[in-house]
């Protein structure tokens, strides 16, 4: 349909108009998912539509969805980053340290925020600079970072929080909207610009797709690599300070497997596991889905182990899915 | 080096093929890669297969071995009919083939090696481990390779002890027919007269040998006979000791070449480039040239002279050790090719897949990539000055495509090319280096690049064409520089005029103190 031989031949810019493209897209197909779950949950329980129900429902997935959409960026870039859970944990511990010395509530923040950044920065190091695999480098440290926690904290705990501290994983900025819940749409927001409308996110989809001609393209690719690990860990840093001031205490056992809840979070949202694809938008649906279902769920009664169960099928139906989707997608245009 | 010819006393009388392929057709989209070709081998022989790349000669080795199918032709073993459907038939009738990067388990034994798929069995059909490392061992010390303890892993082997597994492997599933796809490319001076030796061991045990080489040295120490490929064609085939290289390498060369391709007159401006005393530590040493505006430089040689080391390392991907870059008058320091960007050199690599287009990505992105500073807004995306820029540029490259929002990879590859030009050019470079521009694409989207890279040229940008391509580099350069194992070994100017047979001889080195 191209043979036409005219001189000067026009291409069209693109053939779908934006809207259509958008319309058979994956965060359509989740969108449809999750309000589907939302009709199924206020029908099987009737507690479930109230507005602070609700409200309660958006902390099971705030903490993790923040770590999902920095996560999310590097997943797209190719790497992966497995210790997250035990930045937590390592971030978490270092507030409680910092909490026998009497430190006030914003330093307590800085020492959290600045503890994950420094665990991405370690992690960015081991990939990019010594040019090891992420995989096996953040199954390391993922082990490192909780080590550390178990040896300050053995089976102990730290507690006693300042009072204002609590306001970060408890407090309200309006009626329902919780501090997290607000904070987490407006990194949403920020993720969302940074991935789909910069020269950053479209060099990071260049180099989840192929980082040789990446390179090869001035593209500098262990740069922007070591920045998004970098923000994987200020992001889990974050999380630290909203599920340390949620809890009210520090055990080295915090967040543990979380890591996985986040990447399901991430690859249901429609990223790719292999790098090049996806959008901030499906991780954001995907927090919703997830949310829901583990809060519905937990409304139902059904025990902490058959969750597990569920987020364990869960991961490899959505490894498999958007790969039978994109299947089928070829097909179709062929 | 020329070596002592060596007379074929040795050579059994056989006058009878073991194998015969005649009128061998093999068609690709766009290109006919053979066209009834014929080839004869004959037991205890080495017959030479020889032609410049692109000739056929991997296509014919791909269908010898069962990976390709002909369209049209047949292949007589022992003067019986065969079907070749799979390399698994291939191999049950006793071809196989050692390649240049030969194709063994690098996890696996030496025996393992040996006998995968043709193992010794126990009663019970499981693997018999100790008749196989015995006969292993029998085997290897048969070919003087008694060094190579069977149970060694073959990733701890060095190149020319994997070329004599390789071997064992020949003999272990008793193949009559054995394939070289030049066996000799990554090997040392030593462990290249290993191998021939070894070949003259095959001979002796009546194998014959299909050996496919560059280096008329070579040919001329081990080869009984020679059958010559040029465009897909042969084009002559005989004994070794009947011919001389001059009539091989006119045979290779053919046609006169200078029509076909044709560069405008232009008038060359000021130096825009000049590169002084560089040097890599393993791939290039002592390279020295100017390149001037309006300008084509043609590089030739062999594939693996140095040529395109030596581009990568003019646009930062890889390190040279020593010797300066200057742009214009100023010393340019380019250690990636961002900086190379920005000094405004770039660089159009051979492997087109892998280091030019991103194939999963829409054609507007991968022609943007490299200019996003100048299509953004403070880091921001501006679509409609990418989509601008990309119409402008496949608009001047006549590239042809459903839309700018396809991926590049459902492209044919003249038109990946296209994109990944419209891309560098996109950047307003002073430099622009090609490397095999026309590798692999149909002839209709060669001849658009060779009019393009004229009026590139002509409008006064300087280019660098790395070429193994003699038609292409002579009727496109202005200049000639040819290198041979990483140095320039000759500058040939437009005016002095190109010479097929000279060319050919600098880049083997062929009798470099006679001629």
């Amino acid at each position: 349909m191209t043979d036409t031989a005219h001189e000067a031949r026009h291409i069209p810019d693109r053939l779908d108009s934006p809207a259509r493209a958008a319309l058979f897209s994956w965060p359509t197909l989740l969108l449809i998912v999750g309000v589907a779950l939302f009709i199924i949950n206020s029908m099987a329980s009737p507690y479930f539509l109230s507005p602070w129900s609700l409200s309660d429902a958006t902390f099971n997935f705030t903490e993790k969805a923040i770590i999902a959409l920095a996560m999310a960026l590097l997943i797209i870039a190719g790497e992966i980053d497995l210790s997250v859970a035990s930045i937590i944990a390592l971030a978490s511990t270092a507030m409680g340290v910092a909490l026998q010395f009497g430190v006030d509530v914003p330093g307590l923040v800085t020492i959290g925020i600045l503890t994950g950044l420094i665990c991405g920065i370690f992690n960015g190091f081991l990939v990019t600079g010594l040019g090891l695999p992420s995989i096996v480098v953040t199954i390391g440290t993922m082990s490192f970072f909780r080590g550390i926690s178990y040896i300050v904290l053995g089976d102990q705990a730290f507690k006693g929080y300042p009072a204002g501290f609590d306001y970060f994983g408890q407090g309200y900025v309006w009626w329902v909207v919780s501090f997290e819940f607000a904070l987490f749409l407006l990194f949403a927001l920020l993720y969302y610009v940074l991935l789909h409308h910069t020269n950053f996110g479209r060099q990071v989809f260049t180099i989840g797709n192929n980082p040789v001609a990446a390179r090869f393209s001035g593209v500098r690719v262990e740069r922007i690599k070591f920045i998004l690990f970098c923000l994987t860990g200020l992001m889990s840093g974050i999380a630290a300070v909203l599920l340390t001031s949620r809890l009210a205490s520090t055990r080295p056992s915090i967040a543990v497997g979380w890591e996985l809840e986040v990447v399901t979070m991430v690859v249901l949202g429609g990223v790719s596991i292999l790098g090049g694809s996806g959008t901030i938008q499906g991780v954001v649906i995907a927090a919703f889905i997830m949310g829901l279902v583990t809060f519905g769920l937990g409304l139902l009664n059904v025990p902490g182990i058959v969750m597990s169960i569920f987020i364990g099928a869960l991961l490899i139906c959505v490894i498999a899915l958007p790969i039978l989707w994109a299947r089928m997608r070829r097909r179709a245009a062929r | 080096m020329t070596l002592p010819q060596r007379k074929p006393e040795s050579m059994p009388a056989s006058s009878t093929p073991k194998i015969t392929l005649s009128g061998i057709t093999k068609t690709f989209p766009g290109v006919r890669a053979l066209n009834k070709v014929a080839l004869e081998l004959y037991p205890g022989q080495v017959t030479a297969l020889i032609g410049e790349n692109g000739a056929g000669k991997s296509t014919l080795v791909k269908t010898m071995t069962g990976i390709y199918q002909p369209d049209e032709g047949e292949i007589r073993i022992n003067g019986e009919l065969v079907t070749l459907s799979s390399p698994h038939a291939a191999f049950k009738l006793g071809i196989t083939a050692i390649h240049q990067e030969t194709v063994l388990f690098d996890e696996l034994s030496v025996a393992e090696n040996i006998y995968l798929g043709h193992a010794p069995k126990t009663r019970f059909k499981t693997l018999d481990w100790g008749l196989m490392r015995e006969k292993s061992r029998k085997l290897l010390t048969e070919i003087g390779a008694g060094h190579i303890a069977p149970e060694t892993r073959l990733k701890d082997l060095s190149i020319a002890n994997k070329h004599l597994v390789a071997v064992a492997r020949a003999l272990s599933i008793d193949a009559d027919v054995v394939i070289m796809d030049e066996p000799t490319a990554a090997l040392s001076y030593k462990e290249i007269q290993d191998l021939f030796e070894l070949m003259e061991l095959l001979k002796k045990s009546g194998k014959a040998i299909l050996f496919i080489s560059h280096k008329f040295d070579e040919i001329y120490r081990i080869a009984d006979r020679y059958t010559v490929f040029r465009d897909g064609e042969m084009v002559g085939n005989g004994l070794i000791a009947d011919t001389t290289q001059d009539t091989i390498v006119r045979m290779m060369v053919g046609r006169s070449v200078d029509q076909v391709f044709p560069k405008q007159e232009t008038t060359l401006g000021e130096t825009v480039l000049t590169v002084s005393g560089y040097c890599h530590p393993t791939e290039f040493a002592d390279i020295n040239f100017k390149l001037r505006k309006g300008e084509i430089l043609g590089f030739y040689g062999l594939v693996g002279a140095g040529r395109s080391e030596l581009m990568q390392a003019l646009i930062g991907i890889t390190k040279p050790s020593k010797g300066a870059v200057r742009i214009g008058d100023d010393i340019a320091v380019i250690r990636s090719p961002a900086a190379a960007i920005e000094n405004g050199i770039v660089y159009v690599p051979e492997e087109r897949g892998k280091q030019g287009v991103v194939v999963d990505m829409p054609i507007v992105q991968n022609i943007s990539l490299p200019s996003l500073r100048r299509t953004s807004k403070n880091g921001f995306l501006r679509l409609a000055e990418e989509f601008a820029l990309a119409r402008e540029y496949a608009t001047r490259l006549d590239l042809r495509a459903a839309s700018l929002s396809q991926n590049a990879g459902t492209l044919s590859g003249g038109n990946q090319q296209k994109v990944v030009i419209a891309k560098w050019l996109a950047t307003k470079p002073r430099v622009i280096i090609l490397d095999e521009p026309t590798k692999g694409i149909d002839i209709g989207s060669k001849a658009a690049v060779h009019a393009f890279m004229s009026e590139l040229a002509s409008q006064g940008l300087a280019v660098i064409m790395v070429s193994s391509e003699l038609p292409e580099v002579m009727g496109m350069s202005d200049r000639i520089i040819v290198m041979r194992e990483g140095r320039i070994v000759t500058t040939i100017e437009k005016n002095d005029g190109f010479n097929a047979e000279t060319l050919v001889r600098a880049a083997a080195g062929i009798g470099e103190t006679a001629a």
